[in-house]
């Protein structure tokens, strides 16, 4: 178990950073099962766990997709705990009963969780026993999304690190791009888009949309984040000599200017080429994100730890929308990933990473924010305390990278506020 | 180990914290992990509760385990004793701290806290989440009262007929089934035939409440899947009667004034005590089509129960199905199912429970939000009756299930998701018209008519039909002449008749004799 909550390194920016040890109130990985199962559409998800963790998920995902969905949970019962079952006869069992009834599934992940943690239960070993015996149907592999071991978004980080040593090798001389972290279709086919306008070929998505997506790497292979969450993941992939390019996430009309400046700029694009393709679709994000600028200008937001999105958040509110920053509270601050993100926030804004929570929602209550961007569990709870604010589950969920979507995004943070000047209806709780 | 998709009810402590989160001045120390904090969003999300549930998580990660942990929970306890001051703190531990055996009851209770605690255990990897909820509420309940238990055998003292005679409302909790609206309408319903409520818990009460609870006549076990252990030991140890029977439908609302009354030792004129408008819709000739609608329904082991003698005695449904996900209280719905002629369905699986309403092509389908998806996905009119439910089950409305206007509301509810009467009708006469075809649904519901799913489905259905079989042109012809809204049912009959018969062919006459086989 490596204990991936806690960050180290040295620091990047330059304003107050404090750890905060405490309570926290912040999903475990397997959160991250909702959207990774709907970007790679042949992956199925197998929780081996409690039944708290199928009844998180199901909840988590806020609706139940009526349809079969693509994950499931082992759960866990006294007999295997007491050891009276074998728990890798059960498991293989239950991977044979979902392989049967699940047939256009290519790949399976088993997904470690607090309960198997804690157990010491070897899904690495397991999947490697169930791939032998279902060789050629589906490919089966482990990783942990335990809350134990990761938080939120990093349930993600873990799924992709698991598979890079997969990842066939790039033929020496070649050259290629690996775009990192969950983008939606939409944002792919953007992205593709401009790619191509540069003359950037050989461009991947990882994960793409398909299990056997499995670009090449080697020391040819360029590689830039597009989700904050990816650290360990990029560093995997730097090991198997990828060469990580720095620039900010691709959010709001800068940010998106400059992630494909910083690509452009690693491909030697000549820079009116580059100002070329970029200029319409940027002046477009512009324009989109003006028209929720004068909603925003000059209130104060304050963010608590949720999905690691904190950091380019704050940076995309301040920078193009005028916001001032009380706070940004972050699950866990991975520099490596953050560094195009750090140089551009105002050294003055306190970054606070972990959480403790009760304390946390003093210092709100006492600074009183226009905005707080919160988890699900507390927003109501400060909406009627007469606090606004915007859960920031959504901001995993929907489509918000690139120019296209940097009017979105600014709408996201606008609408709370916007309804409140809209509502006639007493007091708000 | 239990593969599950779909889960009808979530971990014991998820019980625990709903009984937290119902009353005032209580506090719960969770021993767990930082994901289970997920738990604030189903108080916070799906019943739009203005606070987080009173719940302090321990959150310990990997790195404090074998060394740390205990003192997390020791730290946790003060600070949350300090912080919010309950009445009653109760420990527990989620489904990983069972498995590293803190013992935070045991931590707590050598803690020197300023405060009594209750420890619970909550059996995480055999229970379930009204399990865990009835363990909480019972625990609660004895640890406080249990040192003002009269000796054994002591004979309850009579009521001072001076005094209005008064019960207990016991069992209503967060993110149960229209409990916020139930109580306020049987509270309505006792107080019209002179009878207080003395205590309502879990809902509202603080521990100070509980303490009262023996001063009533009687309790009203109101949710047994909550209450059903806290009455029994009520009954034993301060010889408390408890009145059993739900008041959910116009008939059973009657009866639950017949048992509070003989309970309570007074006299009631039933017709003075409120009346529902049920009774007549359901006379009134427009609800004659609702006559032997097949109805399938699953439910909690309550509200099944319930729902079924609604269905039949007050819509005048045919039950073909009855069921519940809770096996804990399996025995009521079997013996309920037992006077319908029918095999009770106990599983926690969803598949099972799709593949026999799929099998039993029910008109209509009562169940949870579970079978609400079953039902959209076969196009099947269903209303929700019961948990596992969503937001959309916590209306703004007054919306009781219970009592008279509960009665009132499943009618309503019922009622709305089928084709009405004459409508049928209608969408028969009209069938032929340009502006009016198979993919309108009724007028009420909009373009997402239960109709236009209906015909969906059928569609849908059609490449999968045995393909041994054939249809005439002329017998498809005639089937098309079918309401859509049976033109499903007549298919698979049909095609069913002529695979027992042996025939590769449908001709019209087979589609009749068909027809004939399966009318009763």
């Amino acid at each position: 178990m490596s204990a991936v909550i806690a960050s180290s390194g040295e620091s990047h920016h330059a304003g107050p950073q404090v750890q905060e040890r405490g309570q926290r109130a912040v999903f475990c990985g397997l959160t991250s099962i909702i959207w990774l199962h709907r970007r790679i559409q042949d992956a199925f998800f197998l929780v081996v766990g409690s039944r708290t963790c199928a009844h998180l998920i199901q909840s988590a995902a806020g609706v139940m997709i009526f349809a079969e969905p693509r994950f499931a949970t082992a759960i866990l019962g006294e007999r295997d705990l007491a050891g009276m079952a074998d728990c890798h006869e059960e498991l293989d069992r239950v991977v044979s009963e979902l392989i049967a009834r699940r047939s256009g599934i290519n790949r399976l992940f088993l997904v470690g969780s607090c309960p198997s943690e804690v157990i010491k239960l070897d899904l690495e070993t397991a999947a490697a026993k169930l791939q032998a015996k279902h060789e050629n149907k589906v490919r089966i592999s482990s990783f942990s999304g335990s809350g134990i071991e990761t938080t939120f978004t990093q349930g993600e980080d873990q799924c992709l690190k698991s598979t890079v040593a997969e990842l066939p090798t790039l033929e020496a001389g070649k050259e290629n791009l690996i775009v990192l972290g969950t983008v939606s279709d939409i944002v792919e086919d953007q992205f593709r888009r401009l790619f191509d306008e540069l003359g950037i070929t050989d461009v991947h998505f990882y994960p793409g949309r398909k299990a056997g997506d499995m670009p090449p790497i080697g020391p040819g292979t360029r590689l830039i984040a597009a989700q904050p969450f990816v650290g360990e993941t990029a560093r995997a992939l730097i090991a198997r000599g990828a060469v990580l390019i720095e620039a900010p996430f691709p959010l709001g009309a800068e940010g998106s200017k400059s992630w494909f400046e910083a690509i452009a700029e690693a491909y030697s694009r000549p820079d009116d080429l580059v100002q070329h393709v970029l200029e319409l679709p940027y002046q477009r994000a512009k324009r989109a994100v003006s028209s929720h600028r004068s909603k925003l200008e000059g209130k104060r937001i304050h963010f608590l730890p949720d999905s690691q999105l904190e950091i380019p958040m704050a940076r995309f509110l301040s920078e193009e929308c005028g916001l001032a920053i009380n706070e940004i509270g972050t699950p866990f601050h991975d520099q490596l990933v953050m560094r195009g993100e750090l140089s551009r926030l105002a050294p003055e804004v306190p970054i606070v990473e972990g959480q403790d929570l009760d304390p946390a929602l003093e210092r709100v209550r006492e600074s009183r924010p226009d905005l707080t961007v919160c988890g699900m569990g507390i927003a109501n709870a400060l909406e009627s305390e007469g606090l606004r604010t915007k859960w920031s589950i959504e901001l995993v969920f929907s489509p918000v990278q690139g120019f296209d979507q940097a009017g979105d995004l600014a709408s996201l943070f606008a609408k709370p506020l916007v309804r409140e000047s809209i509502l006639e209806v007493g007091s708000w709780s | 180990m239990e593969l599950t998709l779909w889960t009808y009810e979530g971990p014991p402590h998820v019980g625990a914290i709903r009984v937290a989160a119902s009353m005032r001045d209580v506090h719960l120390m969770l021993h767990s992990p930082q994901g289970d904090t997920y738990a604030d969003l189903l108080f916070t999300m799906i019943e739009r509760d203005g606070r987080r549930p009173p719940v302090t998580y321990t959150t310990f990660q990997a790195r404090d385990l074998g060394s740390s942990t205990a003192e997390i929970v020791i730290k946790s306890l003060r600070e949350a004793a300090e912080r919010y001051k309950p009445q009653v703190l109760m420990v527990a531990d989620s489904c990983t701290a069972e498995l590293i055996q803190d013992q935070p009851g045991a931590l707590a209770l050598g803690a020197d806290l300023p405060v009594p605690v209750i420890s619970l255990e909550m059996a995480a990897y055999t229970r379930k989440e009204n399990w865990g909820a009835a363990e909480t509420f019972y625990q609660l309940v004895r640890g406080l009262l249990s040192r003002n238990a009269p000796a054994p055998g002591t004979q309850r003292p009579s009521r001072d007929p001076a005094v209005r005679p008064s019960v207990n409302l016991l069992g209503p909790t967060k993110l149960g089934f229209r409990c916020r609206d139930d109580v306020v309408e049987v509270e309505r319903l006792l107080n019209s035939m002179g009878v207080d409520v003395n205590v309502v818990a879990p809902l509202g009460a603080s521990p100070q409440d509980l303490l009262s609870i023996p001063n009533a006549d009687a309790n009203v076990n109101l949710c047994p899947e909550v209450s059903d252990l806290t009455c029994s030991w009520l009954a034993r140890t301060f010889g408390m009667p408890t009145i059993k029977t739900i008041p959910m439908g116009w008939g059973a609302t009657r009866d639950f004034i017949a048992e509070v009354a003989a309970t309570v030792g007074i006299e009631v004129n039933m017709d003075q005590v409120g009346a529902s408008r049920l009774p007549w819709y359901s006379r009134s000739i427009d609800s004659t089509y609702l006559t032997g609608k097949r109805v399938f329904v699953f439910a909690d082991g309550s509200h099944a129960v319930a729902a079924a003698r609604v269905a039949r005695d007050e819509m005048g449904f045919e039950v073909v199905g009855i069921g519940t996900y809770s096996r804990e209280r399996a025995r009521d719905v079997r013996a309920a199912a037992k006077e319908y002629g029918l095999e009770a369905l106990i599983t926690d699986n969803y598949l099972e429970v799709e593949a026999r309403v799929q099998e039993l092509q029910p008109e209509m389908v009562l169940g949870t939000q579970m079978e609400r998806h079953i039902a959209k996905r076969l196009g099947i009119p269903c209303a929700v009756i019961s948990t596992p439910a969503h937001v959309q089950d916590y209306p703004a409305r007054y919306s009781p299930q219970m009592g008279f206007e509960g009665a009132n509301v499943l009618f309503d509810t019922w009622v709305h998701p089928l084709i009405m009467g004459l409508e049928e009708h209608l969408l028969h006469m009209f069938r032929d018209d340009f502006e009016f075809n198979d993919s309108v649904g009724p007028s009420h519901l909009g373009s997402e008519g239960e109709g236009a799913r209906a015909a969906k489905t059928e569609n849908a259905q059609d490449s999968e039909t045995d393909e041994t079989i054939v249809w005439a042109f002329e017998a498809e012809k005639e089937l098309k002449k079918i309401p859509f809204f049976v033109r499903g049912k007549a298919r698979r009959n049909t095609e069913k008749f002529a695979e027992e018969q042996g025939l590769s062919t449908i001709e019209v006459d087979t589609l009749y004799d068909a027809k004939a086989h399966f009318s009763n």
